[in-house]
């Protein structure tokens, strides 16, 4: 009998968030601006309390109650979405609705409730972390696909909340679309999944599974329904065959938008692709040969691995390929996100020895980088428009030394160069590649890594060696302190968290901790 | 212990304070860090005792950095890389101080920038640990990119684009073999371990002979960028000619000898049966570069591209030494790491103290200079004699050692080194020398001697193109440029004269300092060559036979 009460207490977290959420969105639409600016500052304290809560509750007699297949992965993960989360809102505050602020507060338009987007923005964008964090203490599929939709169906609406813009609007509903598409092929794959093992429950389900393998092997169904789900899932990680809409979306939404679009569902799309493989395990899998003699091997069953392997391979030379061609800061950055979530399913096929707290540590690199990045662009404009071109950012060393150096910073970081995070997090993952008898795809890694260093040495030549120009004479920092804020505390990231190295290799290795592999779970069934 | 990361931080801490200081001061703060990094590395050098054992020392801590996988932050210094790093310590107050008057612009960013690199490049040579040889070795290549796209010729952006790139792809296959024979490290004796000294002997007796070779593959083609061999050789030319002169001076001095230090550091130690079966191939392109860029040096008109040509011709002949694979070659080999450093990097300053004067490199349009600076005429004859080899001076005795271990690397076994390559190669590669002397003393002729000619006071010549944004500060006027040298310009060549000379007349006790060195990385090589040689015909077909077994580079 699972005990309730004990299972909600174990979702404080979320219930923090979701309860600032609601908060705000009354906020926001409060006549005071003093009122109204309270808003951000709600979301880092409920940013914060969710943190402690997390501490707080996360005792183990209550993780063995909810019966998780990953009792661990929310310790590590949840702490990493509320973390970034702080960030994000930094990216956001200021930037979002400034426009319609600045008329309210020179009085050029009244104040109008339907006007006024802070409120809901603030509101959609705790939801989705929320929904981000559910996903990771989900005991069953259906659990876990509305965990999903919740980080998602937020994201929709905040990609269309600049209100001005055609393209926002374009972006928002070709994220809807495809958005729903990719829902519909995962949840055919969860359908599938049930349909081959008789439960929606996770651990059962991993257990009907091992039952499986140790029989003839994984049933048919089971693998078309994990390889369908992964698929789906290749939505939220914008990883190919389903990152047509990155560059597009990334473009159209407002710059704070796109900063939250590369990094949340992409958590959240990580951690139920984890959770689903989970299920089928990356240990006990046996090959009949023709002489029908079971040949075992190590890690995912081989139909998953070879769709794993081809859809990391292809997203990171796609994604790499792709920036090279780009103009746009926002669709650079789109191929960016696409690539890194290539480097990051490595992690993923390697599975829970070293592969998937490595896959974790480069998140947490990947999130630093993001809010960085997005932080330094969203403290500029030109023309009361976002920065969107290399050309726009010629000379910034010049006007803004500290801006340029933290985008320099940043753009190296994610290039790989050491000791800078971003470079350590991506060795640690070449390593467990290669540790994980997945060298080849280690070396298609580093090969990407030196195409992906042409597009990011754009944001360095544009940032500090590039003359300034008409375009960029024009561009002025925005008149708030958060973005800027952001990209200075990420940026010192950057430099300052190599030095903790170990110890956020440790912690990131306990997203794994409790978890029983199928291969595992078969040797103890045949204990008994 | 202590000394080294001294020297190593000492320029860290000074780029910190540089960023926030004054600009006016940045140029005197960045000379005194220079100058007090080379001071903790002398003193540590000083009181270095193991130049004549070739041992570590000290001995690499066990302080762990990343203590899953028990990388640490190991340094320590055998004779070689001491030589190196002192090198490198030397050059770097010469380069800082040098840039004074040719840097007007952006000099915080410009001596910030310089530190860094010299920090990093001393951690590499500190480097006992591969990881975080590595990060020494990758890191550099921002500095310099930044020095040469900022305050670059008119086609610097080009040149760094195309620097980092290069090299950037090319250290890639340098971590991917690393991170290999660590893992295969952990693999056979379930320890982790990162130890340069640990993984070499491991790999040299644990790894099989196909894998080594591919080992060996995958870091001579990262390293091979860096030296840079023929025939990824295109990205120094431009980069040296677009570079301001102390980052010519430190990119010729010490960057490239990073490619030749890795090799002979890790490629060779970790990989010996891989040496022997590439050393022919390897050589081959040594040779052909060596040739090669002796010939397009001829026909330069470009004073400054010219020495850049002469260091890839001149690099191949170090290279050679190595893969000649005995002791006299190899010692030879390091010896002509640190000449090529101090003669190549004097010659950039010696064209760069032009430049700063005439803003223009092509002999078409200049020369007969000594007529105008007699001073600086004999400095660059004299260190155009050190480039050439001339007896007396330091370039002779490595190459002259190089060019000899190659004409002894025969199969015989007499030495005790039985080698692959014999007096062939030591005759073409000879070659290469003729031409270098009569390309240099071409330079010499039309550069320094012959009718004197000058650009017209009006025209900046066609190398100054910039639009807007001239790095090189040519808004003061020409007149007042036209004199010999300064005080402080020859201050910076006395002292690099000096120790040309000396190594030239007495070098007995850096040979004697490299020789122990170069034995132990050498010890397992006559066994190899041996194996290699009796199996030739086989090793190629094996090797064509499993091309699956990839570098994982």
């Amino acid at each position: 009998m699972v005990d309730m009460s004990q299972t909600v207490a174990l979702l404080a977290p979320e219930i923090v968030l979701f309860v600032a959420s609601m908060l705000v969105a009354v906020l926001g639409l409060s006549r005071s601006t003093g009122i109204r600016s309270l808003v951000p500052w709600v979301c880092v304290a409920a940013l914060v309390g969710s943190i402690l809560a997390l501490e707080a509750v996360w005792t183990p007699e209550r993780i063995q109650g909810a019966r998780l297949l990953f009792p661990m992965l929310g310790k590590y993960g949840k702490a990493l979405i509320a973390l970034i989360g702080i960030g994000l809102v930094a990216v956001s505050a200021g930037s979002i609705d400034r426009r319609y602020e600045e008329a309210v507060a020179r009085g050029r338009a009244s104040f109008d409730a339907l006007r006024v987007v802070r409120g809901e923005y603030y509101a959609f964008l705790l939801l989705s972390l929320t929904g981000a964090m559910l996903v990771m203490s989900a005991p069953d599929l259906i659990w876990l696909f509305l965990g999903l939709e919740l980080v998602s169906l937020p994201t929709y609406i905040m990609v269309a909340v600049a209100r001005t813009g055609r393209r926002s609007m374009e972006a928002a509903m070709k994220y809807f679309f495809l958005g729903a598409l990719a829902t519909a092929v995962t949840l055919y794959g969860f359908a599938m999944l049930y349909g081959a093992t008789g439960t929606m429950q996770l651990i059962p389900m991993r257990d009907a599974l091992a039952e499986q393998a140790a029989g003839a092997g994984l049933s048919t169904t089971a693998l078309l329904g994990t390889i369908l789900t992964v698929l789906g899932l290749c939505f939220k990680l914008a990883a190919v065959p389903m990152h047509f809409y990155a560059p597009d979306v990334y473009e159209g939404a407002p710059l704070p938008v796109t900063a939250f679009l590369s990094f949340t569902p992409k958590i959240a799309g990580f951690s139920a692709l984890i959770t689903v493989l989970g299920t089928v395990g990356w240990s006990g899998h046996a090959m009949v040969d023709h002489d029908g003699v079971r040949i075992a091997y190590e890690g995912l069953p081989q139909p998953i691995t070879a769709v794993l392997w081809m859809v990391a391979a292809l997203t990171m030379l796609l994604g790499n390929i792709g920036g090279i061609l780009q103009t746009s800061l926002k669709r650079t950055l789109a191929y960016s996100s696409i690539a890194n979530s290539g480097y990051m399913l490595v992690g993923v096929i390697v599975g829970p020895k070293g592969g998937i707290g490595a896959m974790y540590l480069f998140m947490l690199g990947y999130g630093v980088m993001t809010v960085a990045t997005f932080g330094v662009l969203a403290a500029l404009e030109r023309k009361g428009e976002e920065v969107d071109s290399f050309e726009s950012l010629a000379g910034l060393r010049a006007s803004h030394p500290g801006l340029a150096f933290l985008l320099t910073l940043s753009a190296l970081s994610l290039l790989g160069v050491p000791p800078l995070f971003g470079a350590l997090a991506k060795i640690v993952l070449v390593f467990v590649a290669f540790e994980g008898g997945q060298a080849s795809l280690a070396a298609v890694l580093l090969l990407n890594t030196a195409i992906g260093a042409v597009y990011y040495l754009r944001f360095v030549g544009a940032a500090v060696v590039n003359p300034t120009n008409a375009k960029s004479q024009e561009v002025v920092v925005v008149p708030h302190w958060w973005p800027k804020t952001a990209a200075v505390v990420a940026g010192l990231g950057l430099i300052v968290l190599p030095a903790f190295l170990s110890r956020l290799v440790d912690a990131s290795a306990t997203t794994v901790d409790g978890y029983v592999d199928l291969g595992e779970a078969v040797a103890s069934d045949e204990q008994r | 212990m202590n000394l080294i990361w001294a020297s190593i931080l000492i320029p860290v801490a000074t780029a910190a304070v540089i960023a926030v200081a004054n600009a006016r001061a940045a140029r005197s703060l960045a000379a005194l860090g220079s100058l007090a990094s080379l001071g903790a590395l002398a003193v540590f050098a000083w009181q270095f005792p193991a130049w004549s054992t070739g041992a570590v020392f000290p001995e690499p801590c066990g302080c762990a950095w990343l203590s899953s996988i028990n990388a640490t932050l190991g340094v320590g210094f055998d004779s070689v890389s001491l030589l190196l790093a002192l090198l490198e310590a030397f050059l770097i107050p010469i380069c800082v101080i040098g840039s004074w008057s040719a840097i007007s612009d952006r000099q915080r960013e410009y001596y910030g920038w310089f530190m860094l690199l010299h920090a990093s490049i001393l951690l590499a040579f500190a480097a006992r640990d591969v990881l975080l040889f590595y990060v020494g070795y990758e890191f550099t290549l921002v500095p310099l990119l930044f020095i040469i796209a900022i305050w670059g010729g008119p086609e610097r952006r080009q040149a760094a684009h195309k620097l980092f790139l290069y090299t950037f792809l090319g250290s890639l296959f340098f971590l991917g073999s690393i991170l290999f024979v660590g893992w295969q490290h952990h693999a056979s004796t379930g320890l982790w371990s990162w130890d340069m000294g640990t993984l070499s002997t491991f790999a040299s007796a644990r790894l099989p002979a196909n894998t080594q070779f591919w080992l060996f593959a995958a870091l001579l083609a990262g390293f091979a960028v860096k030296v840079p061999l023929f025939p990824v050789h295109t990205w120094l030319p431009l980069a040296h000619n677009q570079a301001p002169t102390a980052g010519s001076v430190i990119l010729a001095g010490t960057l490239l000898k990073l490619g030749t230090y890795g090799i002979f550091r890790l490629a060779l130690p970790m990989a010996p049966e891989g040496g022997a079966a590439l050393a022919v191939l390897a050589s081959v392109l040594c040779t052909v570069a060596v040739v090669y860029a002796a010939l397009i040096c001829w026909v330069q008109t470009d004073a400054k591209k010219l020495v850049a040509y002469s260091s890839v011709s001149h690099l191949g002949i170090c290279m050679l030494g190595l893969f000649a694979l005995n002791p006299v070659g190899a010692q030879g080999s390091v010896l002509y790491m640190i000449n090529h450093g101090l003669s190549t990097g004097a010659l950039f300053l010696l064209i760069g103290m032009a430049y700063e004067r005439y803003h223009v490199k092509d002999m078409d349009q200049i020369g007969g200079l000594a007529k105008r600076m007699p001073v600086w005429a004999f400095f660059m004859v004299f260190f155009t004699m050190s480039s050439i080899g001339l007896p007396g001076l330091n370039g002779f005795v490595g190459e002259y050692l190089c060019l000899f271990g190659t004409y002894i690397a025969t199969a015989d076994a007499s030495t005790g080194y039985p080698g692959l390559l014999g007096p062939g190669f030591a005759l073409v590669a000879g070659t290469g020398l003729i031409l270098g002397a009569m390309y240099m003393l071409l330079l010499v002729g039309r550069y320094v001697f012959g009718p004197l000619r000058e650009p017209k006071a009006d025209g900046h010549g066609k190398h100054d193109g910039s639009h807007g944004h001239d790095p090189h500060g040519a808004g003061h006027g020409h007149d007042e440029g036209h004199g010999d040298l300064t005080g402080r310009e020859i201050g910076l060549l006395v002292p690099l004269a000096l120790v040309c000379l000396f190594i030239g007349v007495y070098p007995k006790p850096m040979l004697q300092a490299i020789g122990p060195v170069v034995e132990r990385t050498l010890a397992p090589y006559p066994a190899a060559v041996e194996r290699t040689l009796k199996s030739q015909p086989q090793a190629a077909e094996a090797a064509k036979a499993e091309p699956k077994e990839d570098d994982r580079g």
